[in-house]
């Protein structure tokens, strides 16, 4: 397009400048593989994402040179350079500061606000090429591909702000109503009337470009809404590889390889990751996005678990474990909402200094996200290598002395592998009861999250530790103290 | 432009990188990995700068700017949590020299 403009007024003028932009990008586009390939070992992680951040520092910079490079000439240009200096310094800066200042505890929304915003981005470039009617005419494919970019990138804008705002506790109905489906279709097939418009040339102007992207952030606001809490995790990731693909495709309109590189690599590798995580929650995509779960929760409630729980004192608690020879701990997002992981760990470096082999157990949906627990647990300082997921400690549990339980309900309750009638039946757990001894700090005689009562608390080799989490853990620290 | 075909190479080549080099990741790094991927679609940044610089009408360019705005905070806002949450994990090994919590 400018290109050619240029060839014919300027005989074969060499353009260094759009030399110098390709091959940048072809270095960014490398650095950003090998950094994700570096991200996917935690011994190697943390140089993964600087080696990204530097291809992003170069293919941003060279960027500057546009203009040059593409062969631009207008009068608004001056002007649009200091357009993208403020723009790309205010939302650097709040991004940076709200990035460092965000807890541990809250970094899935934040993972959702920063994906929106690109998916924003890449709707905002459909936008500015489709209301200059640049993107309809270069044929039917770049169309196409803007249109459709357009509408994904929309969608996951509005969508990862829901999750934003329901994660954050902002939003906190599900809005769920009958009929629901048959109006995300209606504002579904009104987006393809208005898309298909477009690229075929029978529809343009500023008015149908407008109701199509309020159309398409529509459509991302009323699909997110009704999805529950629980499952926002999953929905997150598929935006975040919804906007990979946006770029992609408006990586193509704009005619850049590393837009198209990137936005796919993290189109594909994000799919990938959504099916993994739904996997581990064991719930299915189409469960995610078109079924309720723990709405009706008191319907089935299984059956009744009979029995009493039983009670210990930390300091009975605390020298079991210190003459344990293994103990696993398993924490739940209680844990973390009682900020109790620093605690538990300096109970945990105490019993290693005794000699006790200590494992922690991380069930997929431990924390809010698959991998959030981890984080968590890494922040207090706990090593990777003693941190087991599902499959590989599961086995372990027979052999472990004691087996630990804080702010973990559910994903420990045997009912999901005994009860069919359960609503929880079938969804993999921690065997946490096959240990010697199960000892479950908790505030109070509370049923989980999903409302289910669990059958682990009344088990004969279960004790009941009563009592916030921090404050539980500090006992038990005192308690093995007091034995060394 | 690239060529048709040749940017359908691209499309399929990029799609199975990403297939690949996602698809022995531990569920330990789900996390900071799905960040770390938001990250990289802050790319985005790049061509919201081009799209700006093109803009002729006053449209355009509030649009171009929104689109800036929002594409630097993906980039930055993405780079600065993933390397957060990264930077915590640390094995048995070098946890004398990192000193930790006490």
């Amino acid at each position: 397009m400018d290109a050619t403009t240029v060839t014919q007024t300027a005989p074969e003028a060499v353009n260094y400048f759009r030399y110098l932009l390709d091959i940048s990008y072809l270095i960014a586009a490398a650095l950003f593989i090998l950094g994700l390939k570096r991200m996917s070992s935690p011994v190697t992680a943390r140089s993964g994402v600087v080696w990204a951040g530097w291809g992003m520092v170069l293919a941003t910079l060279v960027t500057f040179l546009a203009p040059q490079s593409l062969g631009l000439q207008h009068a608004q240009l001056g002007t649009n350079l200091l357009l993208i200096i403020a723009a790309a310094g205010t939302g650097g800066a709040l991004a940076w500061v709200s990035g460092k200042r965000v807890a541990m505890t809250d970094m899935p929304q934040m993972i959702a606000l920063y994906n929106g915003m690109g998916g924003g981005a890449a709707a905002a470039i459909a936008a500015v090429e489709l209301y200059s009617g640049e993107a309809t005419s270069h044929g039917p494919a770049v169309a196409v591909l803007a249109v459709v970019g357009a509408f994904i990138g929309a969608v996951s804008f509005s969508g990862s702000l829901i999750a934003f705002g329901k994660l954050q506790g902002l939003i906190k109905k599900s809005f769920r109503f009958t009929g629901q489906q048959i109006i995300n279709l209606l504002v579904l097939a009104g987006i393809l009337v208005l898309g298909a418009g477009l690229v075929a040339g029978q529809l343009a102007g500023t008015p149908v470009v407008t109701a199509f992207f309020v159309l398409a952030l529509v459509l991302g606001v009323t699909m997110t809404l009704p999805i529950g809490g629980a499952d926002m995790p999953v929905v997150i990731s598929l935006y975040n590889a919804l906007t990979g693909l946006a770029v992609a495709f408006e990586g193509f309109v704009l005619d850049n390889a590393a837009m198209i590189i990137a936005g796919t690599v993290v189109g594909s590798a994000g799919t990938l990751l959504t099916q993994l995580m739904a996997r581990a929650m064991n719930r299915s995509l189409g469960n995610v996005l078109f079924a309720g779960f723990g709405e009706s929760s008191s319907a089935a409630a299984g059956t009744a678990v009979t029995g009493t729980q039983k009670s210990i004192e930390a300091s009975d608690a605390g020298v079991a474990m210190a003459f344990a020879q293994k103990v696993i701990i398993v924490p739940g997002y209680g844990m973390a909402v009682a900020q109790a992981q620093h605690k538990v760990w300096e109970m945990s470096q105490l019993l290693i200094d005794r000699g006790v082999n200590v494992k922690f157990a991380i069930h997929p949906v431990a924390g809010r996200m698959p991998g959030h627990m981890n984080v968590l647990l890494a922040e207090a300082g706990v090593p990777y290598d003693i941190i087991a997921d599902l499959d590989e400690i599961n086995a372990e549990f027979e052999t472990a002395d004691v087996a630990l339980i804080i702010g973990a309900n559910d994903v420990v309750n045997p009912v999901a592998r005994n009860d069919k009638s359960s609503p929880i039946y079938g969804m993999p757990i921690l065997n946490a009861d096959k240990a010697k001894n199960v000892i479950v700090i908790k505030r109070g005689q509370g049923q989980g999250f999903s409302g289910i009562e669990n059958a682990l608390f009344y088990l004969d080799n279960a004790r009941m530790l009563y009592g916030d989490g921090q404050k539980a853990a500090a006992a038990l620290i005192a308690a093995i103290k007091s034995v060394s | 432009m690239i060529d048709g075909i040749l940017a359908l190479y691209i499309f399929m080549l990029a799609a199975f990188t990403g297939y690949e080099v996602i698809s022995r990741v531990p569920v330990i790094l789900h996390t900071p990995l799905m960040s770390g991927s938001n990250f990289v679609h802050g790319i985005v940044l790049v061509g919201a700068m081009v799209a700006l610089f093109r803009a002729e009408s006053t449209l355009g360019q509030v649009i171009g700017t929104l689109g800036v705005f929002l594409a630097a905070g993906n980039a930055v806002g993405g780079y600065v949590v993933t390397e957060r949450m990264l930077e915590m994990f640390k094995s048995s090994g070098n946890k004398a020299k990192s000193g930790g919590h006490h």
